[in-house]
């Protein structure tokens, strides 16, 4: 002992600790990953050894690793093992460790709740906070929930230190299990007031970022942070609550109109400048929320933008951002006011920050009209010039783009300007943004009609133009410009000048270097330009012409036959042999170009890209309604089910649809006809209807006026870039156009003063020249984007679903003030310490319910049906929880009765006929308690008493936890209280059934409806056990090799002593094998790859390989293991029997409805029955077993009758047909292997038969 | 809330870096290079708070920094953050160190990143900031020094006794 002792210490002496890794890998430069690798090396053979100081430094030098980019996660359990040192030294290294490296898929974290628990509890303040510091990095939802309480009980410990550690976690923890909300939130509530202002600091911090999610459940807390922001010095807090008061007022503007003074106040007295700017940032809000026509705050908004002009003119870049910042806001709603600081604003976007250009850009935005914005793009074009960074540049080419297109177009007077700002930004070189440029041109060039024949030509140059097509294709995003400006030529090719060239253009060879969908569309264009080209051609006498053209495209075409691109080979294959036909006419000396171009008539309209989604539904079709009739219905419940499992059956069943008469036929042809001529977005076969459509009212009737254009279409002097336009020059254009106009006008107003002298007397309206006087240059009709008739005006689409913090949206009003209208339920309870439930993860009821049911609860509702809704969730809930504590309660007993388990049965629970609730799978129990005894082992359990002084609202519930004496009665009342809330429910259901219109529900694919929490299940069975250890076993099919399944055995050691060198081995047959290494004899045993620490389990896989799996098969093995305490060590084994069934061979698979009726009818199916008399639980707790157990899915479910189908390993359909009435259960099945089907139906009667 | 907190030297070298939201070791390494990246090219008097970190958060989230010496201190915040608090938080942070090194510099931290991490850790937790008082700070983490001091001495006596 002592010599080992020494030992050790030499061993120390000579380690390295982590200064000396770091000069280590400072002097190994050239080498650092050799050198990283080697300490590596050494770091694993010190975590090896027992001394947990030895052990301690090693993973304090993981941790810098882990900061140098290292994979530390292969020494998760060693973190575990220096977190549980005793010392606080190793404690504290072991917990840094575990926040940087620790995550939620970190499997040890399991291992580590008991642990922390001791560490929350313990008398050293010093020991909980390094707990809880580590905890808020790793939290997990299945830590928080079993540490919730603990934390709770720390809000109100003695030490300062610890509250506010404690208060500040507690928001990781809603995040991870949102129900402690509810419970927990009084007490956060409490906290805020706390003498200590570091405590109220935390929980300041903590309900501002609730709030900030879902700021109206935080409304009733206003009152109170006024009073913290009248009375607070703390500049920290106060900066949080006026941040939290920002996202209040939108929602509550009395709230505004009562903080514009003191904000005020604030504004004028406080010398800190975080605190100024902030106040400032709270009164913009309030002034958004209040309407803001009011006159008695302009005061407010000019002294808010008087205090931001000097922020922006102070010489601190900070401040000159932050300042930028605020504008941007106040801009949305005060434009006016910020207009008129529009110098300092162009100012700053020639500052040489680029966050300050950044922020000036925004604000631009706001800054234009239809006077200025020709001169502030031009500007903004200088900068796109000078511009070094890319992101920069495509930050101003988007900016550009945003302020000219905004409000459709509002600010463009003159479009020929505009397009020729687009080609110029088709110069820029590596932009990511040529897609946007494309839009815009294609945009602008399908709705503004007048403007086409000028794109056209501008298009027509860019074609040409080959500097697109150089330069690096991958990194050049500026090619899509070309996507844009071949479809253009193609789709208006009228309005090309020649033709001929843009068509030549098109098919040039270096074409084939643009990127696919590019391509596809020249090629497409290509022919419809050479319809136009034909057309032109046609007229003319001289007909060689013509058929040079289509030579032309036969010679080209080729190259893109080739080309890689599915689309581009099928477009250019396609119209390849188009043409050679079209020349083969032509020699024939037959007029084509009719024809072809005939191709591409019609016009397009431009669809806005919402439209699809917002087709309403027609009246009087129900999505949802049956075509065929249900397969099943109440009253045909024995005939039905055969009609689809039965041959004979079917034969009668289909010809019944094809008798349908043909009177009837032709009158829903009538019907459907008249159907699609309403529907505008039905297309249409015969090209007539296309008349039809664009006849009827409301699609085209905007008229497109042509005007003649002031401004002429070339631009004189146009010849400096290649061809290229100046947008320069259309500005002087624009100018003199505008200063025309002017003077006409002026002749007018003369005109009219005349007029109005010689006395006619009539008010005439002409002030000065306001900026809405600028007449656009060509009246475009800018041509709305379509949308469905009646589209429904909801812009609710972009809403993330996967939002965490949608979970916490609880309302937390009344709690515990007003007893009577909701107080805690008792299921909102926090989890008191019990026995731990971790199946959870594999059981699809539980938690992972629980937390959709949460997140499910619909936002966006009105009125009553929330409310309504809400109520029901809440019922769900509560009754989950419940039903959860019952189970714990449940295994409480068990634990005591240890040798009752695997024969559970609970008389009580059952006579009272709502068994499902409380009832276990037997299979559970087992594996359950195995778990349970690791997650317990090693701390006593004593159920901490701490919730119930603080929780006055539910000490009954908590009395009815601990008091087993009373516990029979109380469970009743319970029980009473369920039925009435299960009554409750049902008739929430009906309601929703009447007002759904008779809508049959039905359930696809396995998406059970929730009706009622399901028990939690798990396929873990006992393999065997002893004194020592304890096996449990699952066996999966491997999906991708036919002849595989995984048996999953957890081992758990059940004594004080540590297990190693265990061995598992199996006794093959003929049918099944274990796979084992290569090399290794056929009764070789596997070695299991893990040790087993007292209380610890863990869990291997094995793969055994099988040939047939008709029939369930039994093997015999043995687990040989050493059993090492510190006195001696001894070699013990344990047989088994591992018990191959038919279900293990099943896959779940899902199996469309659709696809389910063709495999039933194909005939190639045998089929079986099965009656089970005497189940007791609801329809879909039976199918939820079956799906669950014998990895079926549910295909479709009406009522209480479901079809259901799985697949084994090897191919074999299984599908059955479940339908209960009463206790009575019967399942049809049907499968292409009888033997195998047999035996899982026996399997799924022996599942039941245990409960 | 705050995501992240980096700090690096001139080079792009990490010495410090605590992540409050799970990010792979190749990706973390990643956000470090980034950051360096678009912090490094910015000139000395430019603002200190940047937008566009394309690995970290997205458009809500913000780097505020502040450059030492040697040493760039970034900060990665989302909208609750105010900028200019937490620029305050930055040269507490600063400050604190230097207290408990007795006049920082870089070799301190690249020799003492656990102590970096303590301190810190008493500053921010969970991506929350705990204490801004510096006072309060430097106490705490005097205590638990001395804690530490206490039991390695205990540790060594018992050894000599055996």
């Amino acid at each position: 002992m002592a010599l080992k002792i020494v030992k050790g210490s030499i061993d120390r002496m000579f380690d390295k600790n982590l200064q000396d890794l770091v000069r280590g890998i400072r002097n190994h430069k050239e080498d650092e990953a050799k050198y990283i690798s080697t300490c590596i090396d050494e770091i694993k053979q010190e975590l090896k050894q027992d001394n947990i100081a030895v052990k301690a430094n090693a993973v304090c030098k993981l941790t810098y690793l882990q900061m140098l980019g290292y994979d530390v996660s292969w020494a998760a359990f060693n973190i575990v093992e220096v977190m549980s040192s005793s010392k606080f030294t190793y404690k504290r290294i072991g917990y840094l460790a575990a926040s940087q490296c620790f995550h939620e898929s970190t499997d040890v974290i399991m291992l580590t709740t008991n642990q922390i628990r001791k560490d929350l509890s313990s008398p050293n303040q010093y020991d909980t906070g390094v707990a809880l510091t580590g905890l808020s990095c790793f939290v997990t939802p299945d830590l928080a929930r079993d540490l919730a309480n603990d934390i709770m009980t720390l809000m109100s410990h003695t030490k300062p230190y610890i509250r506010k550690k404690a208060v500040l976690i507690m928001y990781k923890v809603f995040l991870k299990y949102p129900e402690s909300l509810r419970p927990a939130f009084p007490r956060l509530k409490e906290k805020l007031e706390d003498p200590d202002p570091g405590v109220q600091s935390a929980a300041v911090n903590v309900i501002c970022e609730l709030a900030r999610r879902n700021p109206k459940n935080y409304l009733s807390l206003a009152p109170l942070f006024f009073k913290l922001m009248t009375s607070s010095t703390n500049n920290w807090v106060l900066i949080k609550i006026i941040k939290l008061f920002g996202a209040l007022t939108p929602l509550e503007p009395r709230l505004g109109k009562k903080l514009i003074e003191p904000l005020t106040n604030l504004i004028h007295s406080t010398s800190a400048m975080s605190l100024l700017y902030e106040c400032v940032n709270t009164v913009i809000a309030v002034l958004i929320s209040l309407s803001s026509g009011m006159p008695n705050h302009s005061a407010s908004i000019q002294l808010c933008v008087q205090k931001l002009r000097i922020l922006i003119e102070d010489s601190d870049q900070n401040l000159k951002y932050l300042g930028l910042l605020a504008m941007s806001k106040i801009l949305k709603t005060h434009p006016k006011s910020v207009q008129s600081h529009k110098d300092l604003i162009l100012q700053c976007l020639d500052d040489k920050d680029e966050s300050i250009r950044l922020r000036a850009l925004d604000l631009l935005y706001g800054m234009v009209s239809k006077k200025n914005l020709m001169e502030i793009v031009k500007k903004l074009m200088l900068h796109v010039d000078k511009a070094e960074g890319t992101t920069y540049r495509d930050e101003l080419l988007t900016k550009i783009i945003d302020i000219c297109s905004q409000s459709n177009y509002q600010y463009i007077t003159n479009f020929e300007w505009y397009i020729s700002i687009l080609v110029e930004l088709t110069r820029l070189e590596g932009t990511r943004h040529g897609h946007l440029i494309a839009s815009q041109m294609l945009d602008v060039a399908i709705r503004v009609k007048a403007i086409r024949a000028f794109a056209v030509a501008q298009m027509a140059t860019l074609l040409d133009n080959a500097h697109l097509l150089t330069g690096n294709m991958q990194r050049n995003g500026i090619c899509e410009v070309s996507y844009a400006a071949a479809w253009i030529c193609g789709e208006f090719s009228e309005h090309l000048e020649n033709p001929m060239q843009t068509l030549e253009a098109m098919l040039r060879p270096k074409v084939a270097t643009l990127p696919g969908h590019i391509q596809a569309v020249y090629v497409q264009n290509a022919a419809k330009l050479f319809a136009t080209v034909l057309k032109s051609q046609e007229g003319n006498t001289d007909s060689t012409a013509a058929q040079e053209t289509s030579q032309l495209m036969i010679e080209r075409l080729p190259l893109f036959v080739q080309s890689a691109n599915l689309e581009v080979q099928e477009r250019a294959s396609c119209i390849l042999q188009l043409v050679k036909y079209i020349q083969k006419l032509q020699q024939k000396d037959v007029e084509v170009a009719e024809e072809v171009s005939a191709l591409f008539a019609g016009e397009l309209n431009p669809v806005a890209p919402k439209a699809q989604k917002k087709v309403p539904v027609p009246e009087g079709l129900d999505l949802d309604a049956w075509i065929n009739e249900p397969p099943s219905e109440s009253e045909s419940e024995d005939e039905q089910p055969k009609a689809i499992f039965t041959k004979e059956e079917t034969k009668h069943s289909r010809p019944r649809h094809i008798e349908v008469d043909e009177k009837e036929l032709a009158r829903r042809r009538e019907a459907r006809k008249q159907e699609q001529a309403n529907n505008p977005f039905y297309i249409k076969a015969s090209p007539s209807s296309q008349k039809v459509y664009q006849d009827t009212p409301g699609v085209e009737h905007i008229p497109v006026v042509q005007i003649d254009l002031s401004v002429p279409l070339k631009v004189p002097g146009e010849t400096q870039h290649q061809g290229l336009p100046m947008s320069d020059q259309y500005v002087k254009l624009e100018e003199e156009r505008r200063q025309k106009e002017r003077a006409e006008k002026k002749k007018k107003e003369k005109k009219k003063r005349k007029e109005k002298r010689s006395g006619r007397g009539k008010k005439h309206d002409s002030g000065p020249e306001s900026e809405e006087d600028i007449t656009p240059a060509h009246m475009v009709d800018i041509v709305t984007e379509e949308m469905p008739e009646n589209a429904l005006p909801s812009d609710d689409d972009d809403k993330d679903p996967n939002d965490p913090h949608k979970a916490l949206d609880i309302d937390l009003d009344n709690l515990g003030e007003m007893a009577g209208r909701r107080p805690l339920a008792d299921s909102e309870k926090l989890p008191v310490r019990s026995h731990r439930a971790v199946e959870a993860a594999k059981s699809p009821g539980e938690d992972g319910d629980a937390e959709t049911v949460a997140t499910q609860q619909p936002k966006k509702k009105s009125g009553k049906d929330k409310r309504d809704d809400k109520k029901k969730d809440k019922d769900k809930e509560r009754k989950k929880s419940k039903d959860e504590k019952k189970k714990k309660k449940h295994k409480h007993e068990e634990k005591e009765e240890d040798l009752l388990r695997g024969e559970v049965h609970e008389p009580v629970v059952q006579s009272e006929g709502i068994s499902q609730v409380a009832e276990l799978p037997t299979s559970t129990s087992a594996e359950e308690a195995a778990t349970v005894a690791a997650a317990e082992a090693p701390v006593a359990e004593v159920v901490s008493g701490a919730a119930q002084d603080s929780e006055p609202d539910e000490p009954k519930d908590t009395e009815m936890e601990e008091t087993k004496s009373s516990k029979h009665k109380k469970k009743k009342q319970k029980k009473e209280k369920e039925e009435k809330e299960k009554k409750k429910k049902k008739r929430h259901h009906h309601h929703h059934r009447h007002s759904d219109g008779g809508g049959e529900e039905s359930v696809q694919n396995g998406t059970v409806e929730e009706e009622e929490p399901l028990p939690s299940m798990s396929n873990y069975c006992l393999l065997a056990e002893n004194s020592y250890i304890k096996m449990v076993y699952d066996i999966q099919g491997n999906l991708q090799d036919g002849s595989q399944v995984v048996v999953s055995v957890i081992f758990e050691n059940k004594c004080d002593s540590f297990l190693k060198s265990m061995e598992f081995n199996v006794l093959d047959s003929l049918n099944s094998k274990l796979q084992r290494p290569e090399g290794s004899g056929p009764h070789d045993g596997l070695t299991v790859p893990f040790q087993l620490p007292p209380g610890v389990s863990n869990e291997a896989r094995f793969v055994f390989t099988v040939q047939s799996i008709v029939m369930p098969q039994k093997l015999k093995g043995t687990l040989t293991f050493i059993v090492k305490n510190e006195e001696s060590s001894t070699h013990e084994k344990l047989d088994f029997k591992l018990h191959f069934t038919c279900t293990s061979y099943l896959i779940t698979t899902p199996c469309y409805s659709d696809a389910y009726a063709k495999l039933l009818e194909s005939g190639d199916l045998k089929g079986s029955s099965l009656k089970l008399e005497g189940v007791n639980m609801p329809f879909h707790h039976l199918l939820a077993r079956i799906c669950f157990h014998h990895h079926f899915s549910v295909v479709e479910r009406i009522d209480s009758c479901s079809s259901m189908y799985s697949r084994s390993i090897q191919g074999h359909h299984v599908c059955l047909l479940v339908k209960s009435s009463g206790q009575t259960v019967s399942i049809d099945a049907k499968c292409d292997e009888p033997t195998m089907l047999g035996n899982v139906l026996d399997e799924i009667k022996q599942t039941f038969s245990q409960c | 809330m705050i995501k992240a907190i980096l700090i690096f030297n001139n080079h792009g070298k990490p010495r410090l870096s605590k992540f409050y939201e799970h990010y792979s070791e190749d990706t973390e390494q990643q956000i470090i290079r980034e950051t360096f990246h678009l912090v490094s090219k910015r000139d000395e008097n430019v603002c200190n708070f940047l937008e566009g970190g394309m690995l970290i958060g997205g458009s809500d989230y913000k780097l505020i920094y502040r450059h030492y010496a040697t040493l760039y201190f970034v900060f990665c915040v989302d909208s609750s953050e105010s900028e200019l608090g937490i620029l305050d938080l930055i040269q507490v942070f600063v400050e604190t160190l230097d207290k408990c090194f007795e006049n920082v510099c870089e070799l301190d931290l690249i020799f003492h990143v656990d102590k970096v991490h303590n301190i810190l850790a008493e500053m921010v937790m969970g991506g929350m900031v705990l204490e801004t008082n510096m006072n309060e700070i430097i106490m705490q983490v005097d205590a638990q020094n001395k804690m530490e001091k206490s039991e390695t001495f205990i540790f060594q006596s018992t050894r000599q006794d055996r």
